[in-house]
């Protein structure tokens, strides 16, 4: 089956680990092998600069050529970036994402569960609500959502952020736990009742346990979602003690304008979270990513 | 929708959990995400700067927006993008994503490299484009390619394409990501049949690979579309639409009418505009290629 428009079901999460064979062909692929390195040069020169540029000495940034290896490597860029504020900065992004996403994988647990074993009422009113929702920009709602951010009087706080940045990963997370759970035999749900258990337990011991691959699915794509989100922080916070990182890069620029290696640190820096996350769990990691829409 | 099966299902005494779960996750999302398009088309019909309260002001907003031609610039410069990045994005995205999908070493090493893009942020990648292709200290100017010795950002006929191409290094890697997983369900035994048949290499590609992957590029070509209503990070960054209106596609034009020039109003208009634009064409595409579609299809197994 190649139905590939069905988002994320069971074996999607785990599309980066089955791996059958190339399509099998004698002769070479020569247009794809060509591309393929031309590609390689496209990622890597860019990436080459970034990490080249962010170990330069600000003189030897200047003198230096773009792609030389730095004649005087230095630690400094990276010092400058602890010193003003990075800390403060990488904090808050890490309270935004940590919350946002675990009530994003919360509610949209409840609500999944409740659709795909119940599906009447509220939770089939629920389940085509956030199907039609998954069509809107956000960008749209940022005046709205800033006129209640700053009646609800929470204007320039963390929590102004996560509460749309919740709303905002809800519909995929739960058309991903929904399908999943789907495929879970009722059955199984059946048998435990059967044998007492309440509904409350049958979701914590049964369908907690089993969903956990895409409750990992879902929590990367939410996260990283909200980790990299720019125009929520932008619009709904202005104090320099609830900025986030990918605002903070901005900031960084304004503050050391032509120290550039200093910028370029900063752009290192702030990916590392996602870079160990990357060498650490590649596979789920990019399942994450195209979570419900990889297959 | 299996709304069916379940009933039919639960036709015994097995009721199953209260379908009250799912009221948390509806009152969030529909008061952060549904409320806020109705509050948006509510405010274009008044003047606002953003302070005190909405002014009635009728169709004024829509009067100005329609007959302004920065407005009709916006959107043909959205429209513009939508089109050029496809372009751009999907040939390279599928060719990559196939050639991936193969299980060779060396492509599972390229894969790896491929893939770092996707751990930058849009506000990372942004920062570090501007300085990279910086006309003074960037990386082509030493001159020594005289021909990419340019004003990249600032030169008003070349910035469109360069942010452009931005976006699109920025993407491409997730698409070729999409790809992959796509050409791996491809069933082998088709290349087997057409190899026997004398199917060459570029045959199996457009007669197999091609029609096996539609649904692949339908879901591919919805996020990409959708995607370029509202690049805004990287944008914003890079040029902040500028030099002049060069790059100043829809959400940045509305950002700009809110929260610049305060006219709330105006820019809640915009934004009707942006919501309306990117519904119909995310619905368009998804009723015609049935990517709502989801009922389970271990069911009935």
């Amino acid at each position: 089956m190649s139905r590939t428009q069905v988002p994320a079901r069971k074996s999607s999460v785990k599309i980066i680990r089955s791996r059958p064979a190339a399509p099998i062909s004698h002769r070479r692929n020569v247009i794809g092998g060509v591309m393929s390195f031309v590609w390689l040069g496209v990622v890597a020169l860019p990436l080459y600069w970034i990490i080249l540029t962010s170990f330069r000495s600000q003189s030897g940034f200047f003198v230096d050529g773009p792609l030389a290896f730095p004649s005087e490597p230095t630690l400094d860029n990276y010092r400058l970036v602890l010193e003003n504020d990075f800390w403060r900065y990488l904090g808050n992004s890490a309270i935004v994402t940590g919350a946002a996403t675990t009530f994003i994988v919360a509610l949209g647990f409840l609500a999944a569960y409740a659709i795909a074993r119940n599906g009447r009422g509220v939770s089939k009113t629920t389940f085509t609500v956030l199907l039609l929702g998954l069509a809107i920009p956000l960008q749209a709602t940022i005046i709205p959502i800033y006129l209640m951010i700053v009646e609800l009087g929470l204007y320039d706080s963390l929590l102004g952020i996560v509460l749309p940045s919740v709303a905002f990963g809800l519909p995929i997370t739960v058309l991903i736990l929904v399908n999943f759970l789907r495929d879970v035999p009722r059955s199984l749900f059946e048998a435990a009742r059967i044998d007492g258990a309440s509904e409350w337990q049958a979701m914590i011991k049964i369908a907690l346990p089993l969903a956990r691959p895409a409750l990992v699915t879902v929590a990367i794509y939410a996260g990283l979602n909200v980790w990299n989100g720019f125009l929520f922080p932008l619009i709904l916070t202005q104090s320099e003690d609830k900025r986030v990182l990918p605002l903070a890069l901005t900031t960084y620029q304004g503050m050391f304008t032509i120290n550039v290696p200093a910028v370029i640190a900063a752009v290192v820096m702030s990916s590392i979270p996602v870079i160990a996350l990357y060498i650490f769990g590649r596979r789920q990691l990019l399942a994450g990513m195209t979570a419900g829409f990889g297959k | 929708m299996s709304v069916k099966a379940a009933r039919k299902a639960d036709v015994g005494n097995h009721v199953g959990p209260p379908a009250s779960l799912s009221v948390p996750a509806l009152a969030a999302f529909g008061v952060f995400a549904i409320l806020p398009l109705f509050v948006a088309l509510g405010l274009s019909f008044t003047k606002w700067n953003g302070l005190g309260s909405p002014e009635w002001v009728g169709l004024a907003n829509w009067q100005e927006i329609l007959t302004d031609p920065d407005l009709g610039h916006s959107i043909a410069l959205t429209i513009g993008l939508m089109v050029l990045s496809w372009v751009i994005q999907t040939p390279i995205s599928m060719l990559l994503g196939v050639f991936l999908a193969g299980s060779q070493r060396y492509r599972e090493i390229l894969a790896i490299i491929y893939f770092v893009p996707l751990l930058l942020s849009s506000a990372a990648i942004a920062i570090a484009f501007r300085n990279l292709l910086d006309p003074n200290f960037g990386v082509f100017a030493s001159g020594l390619l005289p021909f990419l010795d340019q004003n990249w950002l600032g030169n008003p006929d070349l910035v469109f394409v360069t942010v452009t191409l931005i976006i699109s290094w920025q993407f491409i890697p997730f698409h070729t990501l999409i790809y992959q997983g796509g050409a791996r369900q491809v069933p082998q035994s088709m290349y087997e049949a057409a190899a026997l048949d004398g199917a060459g290499r570029v045959q199996q590609f457009f007669f197999i690979t091609l029609p096996q992957l539609r649904y692949t590029i339908v879901t591919s070509t919805t996020l990409m579309l959708v995607g370029a209503l509202t690049y805004f990070d990287v944008i914003w960054i890079l040029t902040q639409g500028g030099p002049g209106d060069a790059t100043r596609i829809l959400p940045l034009a509305m950002y700009q009418k809110g929260f610049v020039a305060n006219q709330m109003g105006v820019a809640s208009a915009i934004a009707v505009v942006l919501a309306v634009f990117g519904m119909t064409i995310s619905l368009t595409i998804t009723k015609l290629s049935g990517f709502t579609r989801m009922e389970s299809q271990m069911e009935g197994e």
